[in-house]
């Protein structure tokens, strides 16, 4: 069986955001970048797939030639093989998807797994978009995933609480953290991925949906009051909350 | 030039939730704003009282019914929210940004070949049409956004367009009988956690992190957030130690909030932390470390020890 696994490639989530002059893109300048703490989880879950059953699992990430040090990450994890769609073109969560279930028709695969969101846009959605696009069942924001023959059941997290799922094959899972506890890519794994192929395809975006007018930075707060050291200052507190601020 | 707002109305066990009311005042509001018609859509099966729903603006209502449709399948209530907004000839749809909501939105924009606009924390007219904001990159910046395409969809963060009084309007509904229900993914059982009000839907949240030392210490958070009818939340650090659930986490890789108030009991405020609360309308920090970050996205803080400060705050309220 044949696991698609989409990456991003994303700035840290320490990282200090600074937006460039055009107000279209970030400061990349001394911005370090990772493999989407999510899409962590979606790889291992194919991984375990992989290790239990025998899977070939095959990277694919939409960007420019900068994310090949992402897919090489997901290499030394242990996937078998990875796909650059390479563009620089600006693009909405939409226009990534369909660049994404074009590759997994080529591939042939029924199961695919991403993160729930990519830590960049915050979109959350390319999972499920990937997933209508092609036809396929899909559950997002998987905390818990089993496969038997082509049935699936898996949990979602909603507010306070959990939705169990039961869908079946060709499907899309968006993985959610608490799905599993991601392996560190072992030395003999980052040696590995150097031999591993990168499939480089020249790709173009197709029609956008979403205009960008600009990013901005939030409206600074003003530094806080701190009313004291001790428990005294708690009656002022109070007051302030309910007289200030009002929302007591 | 836009036709009409359909807002889909979301409940559960048969209940309407609260952020789907403001849903339903935030498209009375911009239906007017743009001189368009508004109607709102509840998917469902038994429902308690739609009351509520007219209350904030909008008189007309259908709901789309069906024992199928009890709880939530992405098949299912994609299938009959596409069909019904077709029908109805709406042309901007506004959700909640709910777990449901961040499930179904991008599955109709497909099936109604929309343009997508997710968890906007801002929403404006500027020459006849919606300029959404939205957050990225955990709150650090924000995008300014317009959306071409001419269906159009909006999911609006929580706590957004504050419900306020209602109009004191009865709710008239549209009954839809849905057939033949496509069912290829559905949700068998709900797992609720008993009736702990959830960190993303509460408007006061009271949060601890490292500084509470030990999991039995959340006990005083507990009894703070009864009286004040909040959620407890937790930091990353007090989630991996194990002293709370995931579920309770807010940060980045957690949980995104925006109540009116967000108390951070010995909790840093590292970036990831402050990512998923910043939004928070009054934040109020508790930490004895007075350089501790936390202190610096508060509107009002004590520089002290959260086992003296805690107790007292308790007993305040309690007068
Ligand atoms: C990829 C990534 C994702 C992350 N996602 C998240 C996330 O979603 N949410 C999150 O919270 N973190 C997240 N983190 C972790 C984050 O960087 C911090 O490590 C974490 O928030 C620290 O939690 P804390 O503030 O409880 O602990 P600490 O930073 O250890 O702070 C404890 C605080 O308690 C104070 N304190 C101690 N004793 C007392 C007392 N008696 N009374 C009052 N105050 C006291 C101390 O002064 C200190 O400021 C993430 C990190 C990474 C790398
Ligand atoms: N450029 C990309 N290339 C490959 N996969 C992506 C890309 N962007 C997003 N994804 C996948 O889609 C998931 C959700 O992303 P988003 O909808 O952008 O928040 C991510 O966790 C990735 O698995």
């Amino acid at each position: 069986m044949k696991i698609v696994v989409c990456v991003s490639h994303v700035p840290d989530s320490a990282a200090k955001i600074n937006i460039g002059a055009d107000e279209k893109n970030i400061d990349k300048n001394g911005v370090s970048f990772i493999l989407n703490p999510y899409d962590e989880f979606a790889l291992e879950e194919a991984l375990k797939i992989k290790d239990s059953i025998g899977a070939d699992v095959v990277l694919v990430s939409v960007g420019g030639d900068e994310v090949k040090e992402t897919i090489r990450k997901g290499l030394a994890m242990g996937a078998d093989s990875g796909i650059l769609l390479k563009t620089n073109a600006y693009r909405d969560s939409i226009s990534t998807a369909k660049l994404i279930a074009e590759e997994i028709k080529l591939q042939g695969a029924n199961l695919v797994f991403l993160g729930k969101q990519s830590i960049d846009g915050d979109n959350g959605v390319v999972g499920q978009l990937v997933a209508e696009i092609l036809g396929f069942n899909s559950v997002s924001v998987a905390v818990s995933f089993n496969l038997n023959g082509d049935k699936i059941v898996a949990e979602r997290e909603i507010e306070g609480g959990r939705e169990v799922v039961e869908t079946s094959l060709p499907a899309v899972i968006t993985a959610q953290k608490g799905l599993n506890d991601p392996r560190y890519a072992s030395l003999k794994g980052i040696m590995a991925a150097k031999k591993k192929v990168i499939d480089e395809k020249e790709v173009t975006v197709s029609e956008i949906g979403v205009e960008l007018i600009k990013l901005k930075k939030p409206a600074q707060k003003q530094a806080g009051k701190i009313l004291g050291k001790d428990s005294s200052a708690v009656p002022e507190l109070v007051r302030l909350l309910k007289e200030e601020a009002k929302v007591i | 030039m836009s036709n009409k707002i359909l807002v889909f109305v979301e409940q559960r066990n048969g209940e309407i939730k609260k952020s789907s009311l403001e849903a339903v005042k935030a498209g009375s509001l911009f239906a007017e704003q743009l001189g368009i018609s508004s109607e709102a859509v509840v998917i469902g099966n038994e429902i308690t009282n739609f009351n509520s729903i007219s209350n904030y603006g909008i008189s007309n209502v259908t709901h789309l019914k069906s024992a199928d449709l009890a709880l939530y399948s992405t098949t299912g209530y994609s299938q009959a929210l596409s069909e019904y907004a077709k029908g109805t000839n709406a042309d901007i749809l506004f959700f909640a940004n709910s777990s449901m909501a961040k499930d179904l939105a991008p599955h109709i924009a497909i099936q109604l070949d929309a343009s997508l606009a997710m968890d906007c924390v801002e929403l404006n007219i500027q020459n006849g049409e919606i300029i959404a904001t939205r957050p990225v990159y955990a709150g650090k910046a924000l995008a300014e956004i317009r959306l071409t395409k001419s269906t159009k969809i909006y999911t609006i963060r929580p706590n957004t367009f504050p419900l306020g009084e209602g109009n004191g309007k009865n709710t008239e509904v549209k009954i839809k009988e849905i057939l033949n229900v496509n069912l290829s993914t559905k949700v068998t059982e709900l797992k609720q956690n008993n009736d702990k009000i959830d960190v993303a839907e509460a408007s006061i949240i009271v949060s601890g992190g490292r500084g509470l030392q030990a999991p039995e210490n959340f006990a005083m958070l507990e009894e703070l957030a009864k009286l004040l009818n909040a959620a407890v939340g937790a930091s990353r650090a007090a989630v991996d130690a194990g002293w709370r659930p995931h579920g309770d986490q807010v940060g980045q890789t957690g949980k995104t909030v925006s109540p009116n108030l967000y108390i951070a009991v010995g909790i840093s405020g590292a970036i990831q932390h402050l990512a998923g609360m910043r939004s928070s309308k009054y934040i109020v920090a508790i930490n004895k470390d007075p350089e501790a970050p936390i202190f610096a996205a508060a509107d009002y803080g004590i520089a002290g020890d959260a086992f003296e400060i805690v107790p007292k705050l308790i007993e305040e309220l309690k007068k």
